[in-house]
């Protein structure tokens, strides 16, 4: 479903440059939920950004559904099969657009017809009732709009979700919500998901395999059942998911 | 000393809306001894609140009462500003969540460490210097002399916070009421400033509120855990006991984390309910097992 080849991402020009991803492979199987962790400037969520086309200053191969894509321009097909959820809901959904528009204009630029009756399917499907249809972000608690984001995001019916720390916003009794929708989601519409997070439990949850980050490059890629017994390969990662399993008194 | 440090009883904060008056905080009891005291709860549950009023730092149309808000016996409930401002910062410090928006970004580290500490404690500009260096030093920055120099842009967020931290125990306070202070920073860091705070209470007896949504990091770091819901302390623990807790709130939000030790299918939902707001809350007791230390 998609293939990432010796991805490098860079910003800036020398002396200033940065490489924020450094020579990234992995791919992902139809139907599988892949996980990106590592701490924040490992470069985690620069790869979906690039993924995504929302950076242009990137070398290598990245292939979705066996297309090849390139720079920042991506066609109409690519956004039918890929979409991203974002990590911050409060900043991601239009505060002057009401549910209803943010759906609307979805569907339209995906040129879908018979748009009324998509947008309150879309709303059931992610455990919205209708009432929520013509209320504004600000109406809507961290949770609920995350379940807009994600309904926009289903709008195009990608085959392909790219989650940008989709919960790390949200209180852990309405991250359990999330979770669940996406679970269900994925197996109702046959999903593959790509999902970025500093929680190593959250991922060893949703995830089926995982690649662990540091300073831009893949260390190492393992199941989530590695990950449970804490099999990492590498020093980092053993001491990345010994810190996460919480704080021991020194 | 014998009574505990803080002692706080039916602490209420209302705000004024045009549906009626909105209660963030209504009816909080506790003591504070020399210990370290977690409080949990989910965002709106009115726990960063708490914090806020124990500072003054409730603005108008915001109204704080209390039947009794006591440091070491005195009462500094609603203080006119002028005598808060000699408590706040000096005998109680507050580190907040962010760094990035905590510090002043067009000061250097040092100039602000130098202005917190002489505001506080007076004295000349060279020992204000050599206890921001001192101060740097306790919270494990390498090279302070460095960093003194550097702007809050130049630090990454894990430094930010614990120059916060040390700009917060230059005055030597008596009471810490940290506002999650490690929600925005990386596992491994997030460490380093809970062992830098821990050796803090022990070392130096302090007091330590530590607000957090982390369940699982309170019962590891804390002592005693408070945990609110809708403006209310709904239960009160021991940290150790927290995986045996009897309220059906604290229980759901222990369930609904995903865990790397134990595998579920779906993960419980918590199931609301009214009683939660108003029913009678489980606590072992109100005061402090360690007024005097740990």
């Amino acid at each position: 479903m998609l293939t990432v080849k010796d991805l490098n991402v860079w910003f800036g020009f020398p002396p200033d440059r940065v490489d924020a991803v450094k020579a990234a492979s992995f791919a992902v199987a139809p139907g599988e939920s892949f996980g990106l962790v590592g701490e924040s400037g490992s470069g985690k969520s620069t790869i979906l950004r690039a993924i995504a086309g929302l950076i242009d200053t990137w070398s290598g191969r990245i292939e979705v559904d066996g297309k090849a894509v390139a720079g920042r321009t991506r066609d109409r097909a690519f956004y039918r099969t890929v979409q991203m959820v974002f990590q911050d809901p409060y900043a991601s959904l239009h505060p002057r657009h009401s549910v209803d528009a943010v759906l609307n204009e979805a569907l339209t630029l995906q040129g879908m017809d018979d748009i009324d009756a998509r947008i309150t399917r879309l709303l059931e499907d992610v455990g919205l009732g209708r009432g929520f249809r013509f209320r504004y972000p600000h109406q809507l608690s961290g949770g609920q709009r995350q379940r807009v984001a994600i309904a926009r995001a289903l709008a195009a019916e990608p085959r392909l979700l790219l989650l940008d720390e989709p919960t790390s916003a949200l209180d852990v009794s309405v991250q359990a919500e999330i979770l669940n929708l996406l679970a269900d989601l994925r197996a109702e519409h046959k999903l593959t998901y790509v999902m970025v997070s500093h929680d190593l439990a959250v991922v060893a949850h949703m995830c089926d395999r995982l690649a662990v980050m540091q300073h831009g490059r893949i260390l190492e890629v393992m199941t989530a059942d590695a990950l449970r017994r804490g099999a990492g390969q590498q020093d980092y990662t053993r001491n990345l998911i010994a810190a996460s399993t919480g704080y021991s008194r020194s | 000393m014998t009574g505990p440090l803080l002692s706080v009883r039916d602490l209420r904060v209302a705000f004024p809306t045009r549906q009626g008056i909105f209660e963030a905080v209504r009816g909080v009891s506790f003591d504070l001894g020399r210990e370290r005291l977690g409080v949990v709860g989910e965002s709106g549950s009115g726990k960063s609140m708490t914090g806020r009023a124990i500072l003054g730092l409730v603005r108008p149309p915001g109204h704080v009462t209390a039947e009794r808000l006591d440091l070491d016996g005195q009462p500094i409930l609603n203080l006119p500003e002028r005598q808060m401002r000699r408590i706040r910062g000096r005998r109680i410090s507050m580190v907040m969540q962010d760094p990035k928006f905590s510090l002043n970004p067009v000061m250097t580290i040092g100039d602000q460490i130098i202005e917190a500490y002489r505001l506080h404690a007076g004295g000349g500009r060279d020992a204000a210097r050599q206890k921001a260096l001192d101060m740097l030093e306790a919270v494990q920055i390498r090279d302070p002399e460095r960093v003194m120099t550097t702007y809050p842009h130049e630090v990454s967020g894990g430094m930010g916070q614990r120059i916060m931290i040390a700009m917060m125990l230059a005055p030597d306070p008596e009471i810490l009421i940290a506002d999650e202070p490690t929600s925005a920073l990386d596992v491994s860091v997030r460490n380093e400033v809970l062992n830098i705070m821990d050796a803090l209470v022990k070392d130096r007896g302090m007091g330590l509120i530590f607000i957090s949504h982390d369940l699982n990091l309170v019962a590891q770091f804390c002592d005693r855990v408070l945990i609110m819901y809708a403006g209310r302390i709904v239960e009160t623990l021991a940290a150790r006991d927290l995986h045996h807790a009897r309220h059906p709130y604290t229980q759901g939000l222990l369930n609904s984390l995903p865990r790397l030790d134990a595998p579920v299918d779906r993960l419980p939902v918590l199931q609301r309910q009214d009683n939660w707001r108003d029913g009678d809350p489980l606590s072992e007791s109100l005061t402090t097992d360690f007024p005097g230390g740990l």
